[in-house]
């Protein structure tokens, strides 16, 4: 017998017997056999109390004989028979046992499960029309299956706060509250900002914010994603959007170098939430509401959408094709060395290497990114805020993104550089650069999502989408490489970057034939050696380990720590 | 040494006074030099010269079983603490005498402190725990500080404190007041009040006190009574004070009377030396004038309900025998043979001129009241079944609604994190299953219709 | 909010707190007795001050004085009386008891609430509370005021005359 079979327990679901490792939950064993057991209480990352109940099931072990009496046989495989235990056990917090029995749709199980479920609707308010949470409510799901259909409840239900301001994004209603604990144990165990917990006791517990304190640390919204039914809920999307109504995109974070896994719910090309996607490498189940909230400009007036041209003292709108003429016949009479590209370490993969394309074929002197330092929050956002700087590193070669500006700067100054090309980035705010400086330039061309005062020097401004308007690759701070999928149209005429730095190479005479980021991203298997023997769909929707950059994720170390201890099931 | 007791206090002949030997007696104070004049602190000298698994083995010997309520051995219990442990151990005194119906560690902390300081003492040391608490029930502010008195006196004799009689061994004893709440009662309730925290019961597995306690250490919590029992075993050895009752059911124990008697109070005997019928009408002097029995509750408030017409057969095979309710022996297994419990010893008479739905909805507002809130059954069944029994008593259910009680009680037996599930949920399921009768009888069958609709009833509290 | 803590009262403080040399924590139950015992009920600055003492969330001490009936959160009468509710002292006449006192002292007891238990007579003398079992159920009816048990009661007049 190998060592690993050793650690391996054999364990009877539903009268047919699985192999788990030795320390496995229950409710975890059931679970990997696709065995479903509802629940509210229990969340893998959070600290197990066995409070909701629900998870209840019937339980087995091998009989016990009396003193003096023969032990049990086992059968040909080496099972023993079940004797199935009179109460039932709650399937979160127990670890499985060798030659346990779990019955997940027994007539005891099924007992518990509707009692329970009575029990969790008889203080609960039936407002489920006009609840946000309703059609991802797990106790609107469970009822549906394990409900009576009707109340049995002829009391007055308990009345407790109701619309409470617990927090500057989140809002409460005590009432709908199952008192799962979950919100208190994630503001405790995972965002160290107690400020959540029960009051009074038992039918009329309450959750509550301390007075004068609020639940506003920076991950607070994710006890709203947690909340199992409607009781926290985000004052960003509540009464917004029906979630029957909307579309789901599986892409990632693009406000720092995590990479956060997150879904975009959308709708007609309107973004109305974002959520974390559990991703264990990444950021686990949670995400920074700062970059969750961040996609209200996404949709804003101040978004470009059609290409501009100098005409004058303005601009003027134009279409793609006199844009780019404009631009190839803009740098048709300036040298390579006289070019400047300055990219973006927001771009995805398979731009920087259309970039890279560009520095070739203009044979440009200089090129460089420009960089996005903050503080590293000590969870999950990075200190590095541009998504891709590795992808930087990686595709376009450079190894210290950054270190050419001043030099670019400089010649723009010393009008050694005549033509800069900008992709999305905006030199003015986030760079240093003066329109002044700018204004020297024979020929600027910038793309980028919104109006900025870089573009206002442009000679042409192209409209290039953002990253929940493209497609691509992106390898974040620990060096995973992961999709980033389109969730939504870019408004007017927006482009992907890549189709535009695409079109820049072709309008200056370069090749063609590239339609689509996935083809590019073949390009960067056969080109680039890291990424070489890979294939867009082994990347996956959890992403690939493609470098080891020595970086880790705090919250993820944590988590690690608990998980090693047994706290929690990771 | 024969004791004197006050007037009108004295025990009755049939009782065998133990641990209750100076309740109530003339001319004891609660001081350590009355406790030293009769041989007091005299078993733990004695104990620390013995190898403490030998004390261990004796509480085993004996057969102790906990007072407190669950009947489980002690010494059994102590042996569950890991071995090769190297965290520290703690051990805790539960004094939060809670449970409806008894009464009996009041009387042993205001009167005979240093009695459980001793018992305590020599289990710590059998244990190995150098810290120990005892946690008392806040309704008890006096005798928190007879307690926090007798330690101070003790430390001061040396039977507390560091190298205690020169043995090497160190034991701190801490007085901790709870502040009302029934479910510090459960040993994880109360470890985790004494942590500081909501006094939430814990999940068990994994956390058993005796591997996972106080602070995550290994612990051992024991009642009052049991720990008092430990100091009268080493003197007489366990095997000698295994004689005392009946076989699995051995030493004395103090039965707690309340209710429709003539003379209520507590009464030590030897386990099962009493039948039901003896301890009603010989040691509480019988029924009120003119009464007659409807029911008693033989273990506290929790405990099944025995109807007094009831026949209860029990023992096995050729041991078969039938019970009527004045026969039963007042023992932990008899009890149980019955269909209830022993309990905390707390016996409460019911006479015929008492509602069984108020006796029951009384109950009910307790559970509810004392529900911590924390998993759902017990949660929100506890204040349901209240509000139907409230609804009984004034006349405003309906004969299904006794129905619903039955259910959704058994929707929280054997569903919850601790005990009081069951705590809460017996009461009513005994009750209907005993006397469903009455309690459809306080119902009125014409409020069916207009409570069918269960939207129409939310204001149930206004219907005439 | 600010609460004036005479150094006698911290030093009983900080000497409860040496009961529980692995964690202060514990210490919560006690402090807030001797907070309570010294103001007649906690208040958010004791509930803060208990919290700093302890090096704990604020949030932690409410969940803990709201869950018990022991603290109260408002201010008593100069004598609290805690009758006891519970089956076998309401067998003995403990509601007729309650009714007795709130009669002698003129306690209006119709507002009362699950989160709202107190009573208080119109001159601040007395306040009153249903508790349950105070385990003396062989004695019934029982009520505490204040630290003071008093059982079988049967003489209300004489129970309210020792508290002038």
């Amino acid at each position: 017998m190998s060592e690993e079979k050793t650690d391996l327990i054999d364990v009877q679901i539903n009268g047919e017997w699985h192999s788990f490792p030795k320390g496995t939950r229950m409710i975890e064993a059931c679970r990997q056999v696709d065995v479903e057991v509802p629940h509210y209480c229990y969340h893998p990352k959070l600290t197990s109390p066995g409070n909701c109940r629900m998870c209840l099931v019937e339980m087995g072990m091998p009989p016990r004989p009396r003193p003096g009496e023969d032990p049990p046989e086992p059968d040909e495989d080496g099972h023993l028979p079940i004797s199935w235990i009179p109460r039932p056990a709650i399937a979160c917090a127990n670890t499985i046992a060798p030659n346990m029995g779990i019955r997940t749709e027994s007539e005891m199980t099924e007992e518990c499960r509707q009692g329970v479920m009575e029990l969790l609707l008889a203080n609960h308010p039936l407002d489920c029309p006009i609840c946000d949470q309703a059609g991802e409510c797990s106790l609107q799901e469970f009822s549906v299956e394990h409900g009576n259909g009707e109340s049995r409840f002829r009391e007055q239900k308990v009345k407790k706060p109701k619309n409470v301001d617990v927090g500057p994004r989140i809002r409460l209603d005590d009432e709908r509250c199952i008192m799962c604990s979950r919100c208190i144990r994630f503001t405790d165990e995972i965002a160290d900002d107690p400020v959540l917990g029960f009051t009074d006791r038992g039918s009329h517990t309450v959750l509550t914010v301390y007075p004068g304190r609020e639940l506003a640390n920076n991950y607070s919204l994710n006890t709203v994603d947690i909340c199992p039914v409607g009781a926290l809920t985000s004052n960003d999307f509540r009464f917004q959007m029906r979630v029957w109504f909307m579309k789901e995109t599986k892409t990632i974070d693009a406000n720092c170098a995590t990479g956060c896994n997150i879904t975009v719910f959308s709708r007609q090309d309107k973004i109305y939430r974002i959520t974390p996607r559990q991703n264990n490498d990444v950021n686990s189940d949670w995400m920074p509401d700062s970059h969750r909230l961040n996609y209200h400009w996404i949709d804003s007036e101040a978004r470009l959408t059609d290409p501009l041209v100098r005409d004058g003292d303005k601009h003027r709108q134009a279409t793609w094709q006199e844009a780019l003429a404009a631009t190839a016949d803009k740098l048709s009479g300036i040298s390579g060395e006289e070019i400047a590209v300055i990219a973006s370490a927001r771009m995805t993969n398979e731009e920087l290497l259309m970039v890279n394309r560009l520095v070739k074929h203009l044979n440009a002197g200089h090129v460089d990114t420009v960089p996005r330092e903050g503080e590293a929050d000590g969870y999950l956002i990075s200190a590095d805020r541009n998504p891709n700087t590795n992808g930087v590193k990686l595709v376009l070669g450079l190894n210290t993104p950054g270190s050419q500006l001043s030099a670019i700067k400089e010649g723009i100054a010393q009008g050694r550089i005549k033509a800069l090309l900008c992709l999305q980035e905006n030199l003015v705010d986030d760079a240093g650069f003066t329109p002044d400086e700018l204004a020297k330039l024979d020929f600027f061309l910038t793309s980028y999502p919104m109006a900025n005062p870089t573009a206002d020097v442009a000679d042409v401004v192209l409209p290039g989408a953002c990253w929940a308007e493209k497609t691509g690759t992106m390898i974040n701070v620990t060096g995973r490489l992961q999709r980033l999928n389109k969730a939504v149209d870019g408004p007017g005429q927006t482009l992907e970057p890549w189709e535009i730095v695409r079109d820049i190479i072709q309008t200056t005479g370069g090749g063609n034939g590239i339609y689509s980021a996935t083809d590019i991203f073949k390009q960067l298997a056969a080109e680039v050696s890291e990424f070489s023997g890979l294939s867009w769909g082994q990347i996956g929707d959890l992403g690939l380990q493609l470098i080891e950059t020595g970086e880790t994720i705090p919250l993820l170390e944590r988590e690690k720590e608990r998980k090693e201890k047994g706290l929690i099931v990771g | 040494m024969s004791a004197i007791y006050k007037e009108g206090k004295e025990p009755h002949p049939k009782e065998r006074r133990i641990v209750f030997k100076n309740v109530d007696r003339d001319g004891w104070d609660t001081s350590i030099a009355m406790y030293e004049s009769e041989g007091g602190y005299d078993q733990l000298k004695k104990a620390l010269g013995m190898e403490p698994g030998a004390i261990t083995d004796e509480v085993k010997q004996a057969g102790l079983r906990g007072r407190g309520g669950a009947g489980f051995p002690a010494g059994v219990k102590w042996g569950f603490l890991p071995p090769n442990n190297e965290k520290p151990v703690y051990l805790i005194c539960n004094a939060d005498e809670s449970e409806p119906g008894t009464f009996k560690d009041r009387y042993i902390i205001h009167q005979d402190p240093h009695q459980l300081i001793e018992g305590m003492a020599i289990a710590c040391f059998a244990v190995g725990a150098n810290l120990a608490y005892i946690y008392i029930r806040e309704e008890f502010p006096e005798g928190a500080q007879i307690l926090e008195k007798a330690i101070e006196e003790a430390h001061k004799k040396g039977y507390l404190g560091k190298n205690i009689q020169g043995s090497g061994f160190d034991l701190e004893i801490y007085v901790h007041r709870g502040a009302g709440a029934y479910i510090c009662g459960e040993e994880t309730g109360l470890i985790e009040s004494l942590e500081g925290k909501r006094p939430y019961p814990r999940i068990k597995p994994p956390y058993f006190p005796a591997a996972m306690g106080l602070y995550l250490c290994p612990t051992i919590v024991n009642n009052v009574e049991t720990l008092c029992h430990v100091k009268h075993i080493l003197e007489v050895g366990g095997e000698e004070w295994s004689k005392i009752g009946k076989p699995n059911n051995t030493g004395t124990r103090i039965l707690c009377v309340s209710g429709d008697v003539k003379k209520p109070g507590y009464y030590e005997v030897e386990v099962g030396s009493v039948t039901m019928g003896e301890l009603i009408n010989d040691l509480c002097g019988g029924l009120k004038e003119g009464r007659s029995l409807k029911a008693v509750i033989p273990g506290g408030s929790s405990a099944k309900v025995l109807r007094a017409d009831e026949v209860f057969t029990v023992g096995r095979g050729d041991d078969t025998r039938d019970l009527t309710i004045w026969d039963i022996p007042m023992d932990f297994d008899t009890l149980a043979a019955c269909g209830s419990m022993a309990g905390s010893g707390g016996v409460i008479v019911i006479d015929d001129s008492r509602s069984i739905s108020w006796v029951l909805n009384n109950i009910n507002n307790f559970y509810a009241h004392e529900s911590c809130g924390q998993c759902t059954p017990c949660r929100e069944g506890s204040l349901w079944m209240k509000k139907i029994t409230d609804r009984v008593v004034a006349g405003k259910a309906s004969p299904s609604d006794i129905d619903t009680l039955d259910s959704v009680a058994r929707n929280i037996d054997g569903r919850t994190i601790c005990a009081f599930g069951e705590a809460c949920s017996w009461p009513t399921e005994s009750f209907i299953d005993k006397f469903r009768d009455e309690l459809v009888s306080d119902t009125n069958p014409e409020l069916e219709e207009k409570l069918l609709n269960a939207e129409s009833i939310t204001a149930a509290a206004n219907l005439g | 909010m600010s609460l004036d803590i005479p150094t006698e009262l911290e030093k009983e403080v900080d000497e409860r707190i040496t009961h529980y040399p692995v964690s202060k924590r514990s210490a919560v139950l006690p402090v807030l007795h001797t907070l309570q015992h010294h103001f007649g009920f906690i208040d958010e600055a004791a509930i803060e001050w208990t919290a700093a003492k302890l090096e704990l969330e604020p949030i932690k001490v409410l969940e803990v004085v709201t869950f018990y009936p022991g603290f109260r959160q408002s201010a008593p009468g100069k004598y609290h009386v805690r009758v006891c509710r519970t089956l076998s002292c309401a067998m003995a006449g403990s509601y007729e008891l309650m009714e007795s006192i709130c009669e002698k002292t003129g306690i209006d007891r119709s507002g009362v609430t699950h989160h709202d238990p107190i009573a208080v007579s119109p001159d601040g003398k007395f306040s009153i509370e249903f508790a349950e079992c105070l385990a003396s159920c062989g004695t019934g009816p029982v009520c505490l005021v204040n630290d003071d048990f008093h059982e079988a009661v049967s003489d209300v007049d004489g129970l309210l005359e020792q508290y002038k």
